[in-house]
C-alpha cells in the first residue's frame, strides 16, 4: 500500500504541469536558435525558417535583426516586413531598439527578435530584451530568437573560465528551458574558423583579432561541447516531463527538494549557480534562503545581497527571507518547513573571533536527518578575510564622537577628586561609563571608548601622571585587565542590545501587521479598506501611496483612488496600468520601467487583478529585504480585504434585488387581483344584462352595452398598465419554447375578433415555416397590440397583413396596413410611453406600442416602423433565431 | 334528468360568487359556495357536486393544493379560474388533474360553454367507441378517422395524438401531459414535438388549418379538442 502511494505523482507536481500547459495555451510559442558562439549562422537559419513560414501564409514581421552586413543573411530579409526600430536618445548617443509597443499593436503571428541576451537602452521599458520577448509571448505572439551558450546565466561563469572573457549580458535559464523549441545551430570549429578567415563573419581586421582571442580552436571545441550537452539535457528533461504528464510512474521519484543558504557575500553567486546546475541535473525544486541577522550591512553589501537574491529568483529558486540571530537554526527550520532533505552552504571565510560556534559546526551538530553540503570557494581572495578585522563603520561618525566625548568628560570630572578617591576608583567609574555605552551605541564606538578609557586612565591618572609610563607593575596588570573587561563587557552588551533590537523589529513588524489587519477587518466598505491600506502603508514604510482599483469589467479604473496620498501623473498611470495587466512588479527599483517615481505592485484577484498599489519612497531610499517581505504581506492582506468587500457588495446587491423582486411580486399580484375582480364583476354582470335585455327596449340595451364597453376599456387599460409595470421592473423574462408562428398569429387575430368589426386581417406565413424559439404569450401580446393599434388608427375597410419570414439569423414578422400612415415627425415618438398622435381617435392608452417594443426587446429583438409607399405603415419585428434556451 | 347538476364555487371574492350565481343559476344549475380552500374541500365531499369552479388565489391555501386534496378521492371535473399573470399555476393545476381554465375577467358566454363541455364529456367517452365533432369522425374500435366521408391516412403518432385528444375531449391538455402520453416521460420537455404534430394533424382534420376549429391552441399552456359545434 505504501509503495503505491509513493509512486503516485504528488499533486503539486501535477498542478505545476497543468499550470504550465495552461499558460502555454494562451502564450505565443518561443523558438530559440541556439549556438556555441557568434558566426555559426543562427540569424541566417532563423531568417530561412521565417521565409518558410512566410511562404505558408503566416504573418511574419521583423522586430529586430542584426545582419552584421553579412551578404547571405541580408539576402534573406527580402519579403519580410520590418517594424521600424525605435530611436532612443540617451545622453547624446542615439541608440536603436526594438519598438515593443509597435510590434504588440501590429499583432503579427510571428516576430523575429535577434540576440535574446541584449541589454536595452536605459530608458526602455525593460532592462533586458528577453523581458520584451516575454511580453510579446504573453500577448500571444510567436517569437523566433537567437542565443549563444555563453549568455546562459548558469553557464556564464564557466564560459568566462574557459575563454577568459567575462560575459555581462546574460539570460535566465528558465527562458531557455520554457522555450517551446530549441534548434541547435552546429558547425564544426574548423569550418567556423575557415568562415572567419574568409571574412564571412566579421570584417577581415576584426576577424584576425577574434581568432587570436576568443575564437581559438580549444575554446570553440569546449563551447561546442557545452552547447550540445545543454541541448541534450533539455531533451532529456522534456522526456522526463512527458513521462510525468503521462503519469508513467516507475521512473518517478519523490522530489528531493533542497535549500541553499545565501548571504551578502559575492561568493554566493557561484553557490547559487552551482545549486541551479545541481537542481537541473537532479530535476528538483530548490529554495534560496537568506537569514537576516542584526548585523548591519554596508551599502555595497546590500547591493550584492539584492543581486544574489535576484539571481536566485531568476535561476528558478524560491527565495525565502527570514530573520534570526541563529543562522544555523533558521536554516534548519526553513529546511523542515520546506520539506527539504539537503542544505547547501558556502564555505565560511574564516572562523570569527567572537562567535562561539561556527555555522558549519552548529549545523552539523543539530541536523539529524538533513544532509549538509559545504560548497568550496573556487577562488579564495587573499584580501577577503582581512576585512573581518577592520572595524566596520556601521555606526556613524557622530556615534564615535559621542563615545569619545563621554569618556573624556567622565575623566575630566573625576580628575579634581583623584586625591580623595584614589586613581584606582577612577578606573571603576570609567569602566561603568564604558559598560553604559552599549545601551545607545554600536560595537565600534564601544570598543573605541574602551581603548580610549584605558589610554586616558593611564595618561591622566596612573602615576606618574601625564606619561604613558607606568611605575607600579600591579598597575600594568590592572590596565591590562581594565581594557579586557571594558572591551568584553562593552561587546557583550552591544550584542545583547543588537539581539534586543532584532526582537523589537520583529515585534514592530508583527504589530504593524496586526494593526493593519485590525484596521482592515473593521473597515465596512471598499472605501474604508482603501483608506486603512493607505494610512498603514504610509505609516510603516514612510512613503506616499497611490491606489488604482480594477472595475467590474476587469479593466483598471482610469482614475486614481481618491484616498491615495499623492497625485500621480499620466506617465505613472501607464506604469500602473502595465503592472495591472501583467500582474508583475514594475517601476522604481525593478527591472521594468525603472524610471518611474514609484514602485507598483499588483493585487491579484480571483478573476481579474483587484488593483495596483504604488509606493513612492523618499528620493534615494530603498526598502530593506525585511520591509519588502512585510510590504508583500501587507499587500496580500489588503488584496484579500478588498476582495472581501467586493464579494460583500455583490451579496448585498443580490439581496436587494431578490427582496425587491419579492415585494414587487406581492404588490403586483394584489393589485392585479384588486383591479380585476371588480372589472370581472362589471363585465360579467353587464354581459348577462345584455343577454337578458335582448327583447326589451333598445335604449336600455344601449345603456347596458355602454357599461360593457367601458368595462372592456378599463380592463385593457389595467392590462396595459400591469404589463408596462412588469416591463419597467425588469420582471419580464421570456419563457422560450418552440412556437408555430402561424398559431401565434391566429391567437392574436381571434383574440381581437370583438374589437375588429370592419378591418380585413390577412396572415402570410410560408409553407414549411420552421418552429422558432419564442415566448408564445409575449409575442402574441405584442402582435395583438400592433394589430389593435392598426385597427383603431386606420379607417374602416383598411386591410392589415401579418407576415413572417426568416432572414439570415433573424425571424422577421411584419404588421402592415394600407391606411393613411403616420405623420413623418410623429413617427419617432410613437414608441414613447403615453404618447398619442394629436387628432387621432380617442381610446387607447398610448401604452400598446411601448409594451410591444418592450416584449420584443426582452427577446433581444428590435421593433421598428416604416412608412409604406404610397401610403400605409409597417411595423417590423426582428428577433434573433439563436435565443438562449431557458429551462422550463 | 330529474335533478339539475350541482356546481361548487370555491372563491373568496363575494362579488365573483354573486356574478357566477347570477350567470349559472338561470342556466339551470344548482349552486354551492365555499369562500376558502378548507370549506371547499369539505363541501366537495359532502355535497358531491358534478362540477367545481376553483379560484387560484385563496386566502388559506393555494388553489393547486385544494385540487390535489380533492383529487385524492374524487374525479369531479374542475375548472380553474385565475388572473392572467398566473400562467405557471394554471399549468400545474392542469397537470394535477384540472379539466379546464378561465382567465379573469371572463366572458359569460365562454363560461357557460366551458361548463357545458366539462359536464358533458367526462363519464361517457369510454363507452362510446365512435366520436364525432365538427364533421370529423373517429372510430376508436376500427381505428378509422374520417373527414366527412373521406378516410384520412394518419401516421401512428398522429393517430395516438388524436385519440388522446378524443379520449380527453373538451379538456385542456398541457404540452407536458401530451408529450408524456404520446412520446413517453423522457420527452416531457420537448414541446416542439407537439407543435409539429399538431400542425400536421390540423392540416388533415381541419377545414382551414389557419383557423382551427377542432384542435384549439391555449396560449402558453397546451391544446384542447373543441366539443362545441360551430
Amino acid at each position: 500500500m505504501k509503495n503505491n502511494a509513493e509512486h503516485r505523482p504528488d499533486p503539486e507536481t501535477l498542478i505545476r504541469l497543468l499550470k504550465k500547459e495552461e499558460e502555454k495555451e494562451k502564450r505565443g510559442k518561443l523558438k530559440i536558435f541556439f549556438g556555441m558562439c557568434a558566426g555559426v549562422g543562427k540569424t541566417y537559419d532563423m531568417l530561412k525558417d521565417a521565409q518558410v513560414a512566410l511562404s505558408k501564409g503566416i504573418d511574419v514581421v521583423i522586430g529586430y535583426i542584426e545582419t552584421h552586413k553579412r551578404v547571405e543573411t541580408e539576402a534573406l530579409l527580402i519579403g519580410l516586413p520590418t517594424i521600424p526600430r525605435k530611436n532612443i536618445d540617451y545622453r547624446g548617443t542615439n541608440l536603436e531598439e526594438m519598438d515593443l509597443d509597435a510590434v504588440i499593436s501590429r499583432k503579427p503571428q510571428l516576430v523575429l527578435v535577434d540576440e535574446l541576451a541584449h541589454t536595452n537602452a536605459p530608458t526602455s521599458r525593460h532592462t533586458k530584451r528577453y523581458q520584451d520577448v516575454q511580453e510579446l509571448l504573453n500577448n500571444g505572439i510567436d517569437v523566433f530568437t537567437t542565443l549563444n551558450v555563453q549568455h546562459l546565466e548558469s553557464r556564464a561563469e564557466t564560459v568566462a573560465q574557459i575563454t577568459g572573457s567575462i560575459v555581462r549580458e546574460t539570460v535566465p535559464d528558465s527562458i531557455f528551458e520554457t522555450a517551446d523549441e530549441v534548434e541547435v545551430i552546429d558547425i564544426a570549429p574548423d569550418e567556423l574558423l575557415k568562415r572567419l578567415a574568409e571574412g564571412k563573419v566579421y570584417t577581415p581586421e576584426r576577424s584576425k583579432r577574434a581568432i587570436e582571442n576568443f575564437f581559438r580552436l580549444g575554446n570553440l571545441t569546449a563551447l561546442r561541447e557545452m552547447s550540445l550537452r545543454i541541448t541534450a539535457e533539455r531533451v532529456d528533461r522534456q522526456l522526463r516531463e512527458y513521462k510525468h504528464s503521462k503519469q508513467i510512474s516507475e521512473t518517478w521519484k519523490s522530489g528531493t527538494h533542497f535549500i541553499v543558504g545565501i548571504n551578502q557575500n559575492p561568493h554566493s553567486i557561484s553557490l547559487i549557480r552551482w545549486a541551479r546546475r545541481t537542481s537541473y541535473a537532479m530535476d528538483t525544486s530548490w529554495a534560496a534562503v537568506f537569514v537576516e541577522t542584526s548585523q548591519k550591512l554596508t551599502a555595497k553589501e546590500t547591493e550584492q545581497l539584492a543581486k544574489n537574491i535576484k539571481l536566485a529568483g531568476e535561476l528558478g529558486a524560491e527565495v525565502i527571507t527570514t530573520s534570526d540571530e541563529d543562522i544555523a537554526g533558521a536554516l534548519l527550520r526553513t529546511a523542515q518547513s520546506q520539506n527539504a532533505t539537503q542544505i547547501f552552504i558556502g564555505r565560511p571565510a574564516k572562523r570569527k573571533f567572537f562567535r562561539s560556534t561556527d555555522i558549519v559546526d552548529s549545523l552539523l551538530q543539530r541536523a539529524y536527518n538533513i544532509d549538509i553540503y559545504i560548497v568550496g570557494r573556487k577562488d579564495e581572495q587573499a584580501n577577503a578575510p582581512s576585512r573581518e578585522w577592520l572595524p566596520v563603520i556601521q555606526s556613524g561618525l557622530p556615534q564615535y564622537m559621542v563615545s569619545s566625548i563621554l569618556i573624556i568628560a567622565v575623566a575630566f570630572i573625576c580628575f579634581p577628586f583623584t586625591e580623595i578617591i584614589g586613581y584606582r576608583t577612577v578606573s571603576m567609574i570609567l569602566l561603568f561609563a564604558v559598560s553604559l555605552l552599549p545601551l545607545r551605541l554600536g560595537r565600534g564606538p564601544v570598543l573605541l571608548s574602551a581603548a580610549l578609557a584605558a589610554l586616558v586612565w593611564n595618561y591622566f591618572f596612573i602615576p606618574p601622571l601625564f606619561t604613558l609610563y607606568i611605575k607600579h607593575p600591579e598597575d600594568i596588570l590592572m590596565l591590562g585587565v581594565f581594557f579586557i573587561v571594558a572591551a568584553v563587557s562593552g561587546t557583550l552588551s552591544a550584542r545583547v542590545r543588537a539581539r534586543e533590537l532584532a526582537v523589537r523589529q520583529r515585534e514592530m513588524r508583527a504589530s504593524a501587521l496586526y494593526a493593519l489587519t485590525k484596521d482592515l477587518s473593521s473597515a465596512h466598505s471598499q472605501e474604508e479598506v482603501v483608506k486603512a491600506a493607505v494610512s498603514n502603508i504610509k505609516k510603516y514604510f514612510n512613503s506616499e501611496v497611490a491606489i488604482y482599483l480594477g472595475d467590474a469589467d476587469g479593466d483598471m479604473s482610469p482614475l486614481l483612488h481618491p484616498a491615495s496620498s499623492w497625485q500621480s501623473d499620466e506617465k505613472e498611470h501607464s506604469v500602473a496600468a502595465w503592472t495591472y495587466w501583467n500582474e508583475k512588479k514594475a517601476g522604481r527599483n525593478t527591472d521594468t520601467l525603472p524610471f518611474a517615481q514609484a514602485t507598483y505592485i499588483s493585487m491579484s484577484g480571483p478573476r481579474y487583478p483587484l488593483g495596483v498599489i504604488g509606493i513612492k519612497l523618499p528620493p534615494y531610499q530603498k526598502l530593506t529585504l525585511d520591509q519588502e517581505s512585510l510590504l508583500d504581506n501587507f499587500i496580500a492582506q489588503i488584496a484579500s480585504a478588498i476582495e472581501r468587500e467586493l464579494l460583500n457588495d455583490v451579496a448585498k446587491k443580490s439581496i436587494i434585488v431578490s427582496e425587491s423582486e419579492r415585494l414587487y411580486k406581492t404588490l403586483f399580484n394584489s393589485i392585479s387581483h384588486e383591479l380585476r375582480t371588480p372589472i370581472s364583476a362589471i363585465m360579467g354582470a353587464s354581459e348577462n344584462l345584455l343577454m337578458m335585455a335582448q327583447d326589451r327596449a333598445i335604449s336600455i340595451r344601449e345603456l347596458y352595452s355602454e357599461i360593457h364597453i367601458a368595462a372592456e376599456r378599463l380592463n385593457r387599460l389595467v392590462a396595459n398598465l400591469l404589463d408596462m409595470s412588469r416591463l419597467e421592473s425588469g420582471m419580464i423574462k421570456p419563457k422560450l419554447d418552440w412556437c408555430d408562428v402561424q398559431d401565434i398569429f391566429n391567437q392574436s387575430i381571434q383574440g381581437l375578433e370583438q374589437e375588429n368589426e370592419d378591418h380585413f386581417i390577412k396572415t402570410d406565413v410560408p409553407e414549411e415555416f420552421p418552429l422558432v424559439k419564442l415566448d408564445f404569450g409575449l409575442i402574441e401580446q405584442a402582435i395583438t397590440n400592433l394589430i389593435y393599434n392598426a385597427i383603431i388608427h386606420t379607417p374602416a375597410g383598411t386591410s392589415i397583413t401579418v407576415k413572417a419570414k426568416i432572414e439570415n439569423t433573424h425571424t422577421i414578422i411584419t404588421v402592415a396596413d394600407d391606411g393613411p400612415g403616420i405623420p413623418k415627425d410623429e413617427i419617432k415618438k410613437i414608441f414613447e410611453k403615453f404618447y398619442r398622435i394629436e387628432g387621432s381617435v380617442t381610446g387607447g392608452t398610448g401604452l400598446g406600442l411601448p409594451i410591444a417594443k418592450g416584449f420584443i426587446e426582452a427577446h433581444h429583438g428590435i421593433l421598428s416602423v416604416k412608412k409604406l409607399i404610397p401610403h400605409g405603415t409597417e411595423f417590423i419585428l426582428e428577433i434573433p433565431l439563436d435565443l438562449e434556451p431557458k429551462s422550463l | 334528468m330529474t335533478k339539475s347538476p350541482t356546481i361548487l364555487i370555491i372563491d373568496d371574492e363575494a362579488q365573483i360568487r354573486r356574478l357566477l350565481q347570477l350567470t349559472l343559476e338561470p342556466a339551470g344549475y344548482s349552486m354551492k359556495f365555499a369562500a376558502n380552500g378548507n370549506d371547499g374541500i369539505i363541501m366537495a365531499g359532502n355535497e358531491r357536486p358534478e362540477l367545481i369552479i376553483l379560484d387560484l388565489g385563496l386566502p388559506d391555501m393555494e388553489g393547486v393544493e385544494v385540487l390535489k386534496r380533492i383529487r385524492e378521492w374524487a374525479t369531479v371535473p374542475t375548472i380553474i379560474l385565475s388572473v392572467r399573470s398566473s400562467e405557471g399555476d394554471i399549468i400545474s393545476c392542469l397537470d394535477a388533474g384540472a379539466d379546464d381554465y378561465l382567465i379573469k375577467p371572463f366572458r359569460t358566454g365562454e363560461l357557460l360553454a366551458r361548463v357545458r363541455t366539462a359536464l358533458r364529456h367526462r363519464p361517457k367517452i369510454h363507452e362510446k367507441e365512435i366520436f364525432t365533432t365538427n364533421n370529423l369522425t373517429v372510430d376508436l374500435n376500427l381505428r378509422i378517422v374520417k373527414k366527412g366521408k373521406d378516410v384520412l391516412k394518419l401516421t401512428s403518432i398522429e393517430y395516438s395524438l388524436l385519440t388522446l385528444f378524443v379520449r380527453n375531449a373538451g379538456r385542456v391538455l398541457t404540452h407536458k401531459y401530451i408529450l408524456e402520453q404520446v412520446w413517453g416521460p423522457t420527452f416531457a420537455e420537448e414541446a416542439q414535438y407537439t407543435r409539429v404534430y399538431v400542425g400536421q394533424l390540423r392540416k388533415k382534420i381541419e377545414d382551414d388549418p389557419a383557423k382551427p376549429k377542432i384542435l384549439i391552441t391555449e396560449s402558453g399552456i397546451g391544446y384542447r379538442l373543441n366539443l362545441e359545434e360551430n
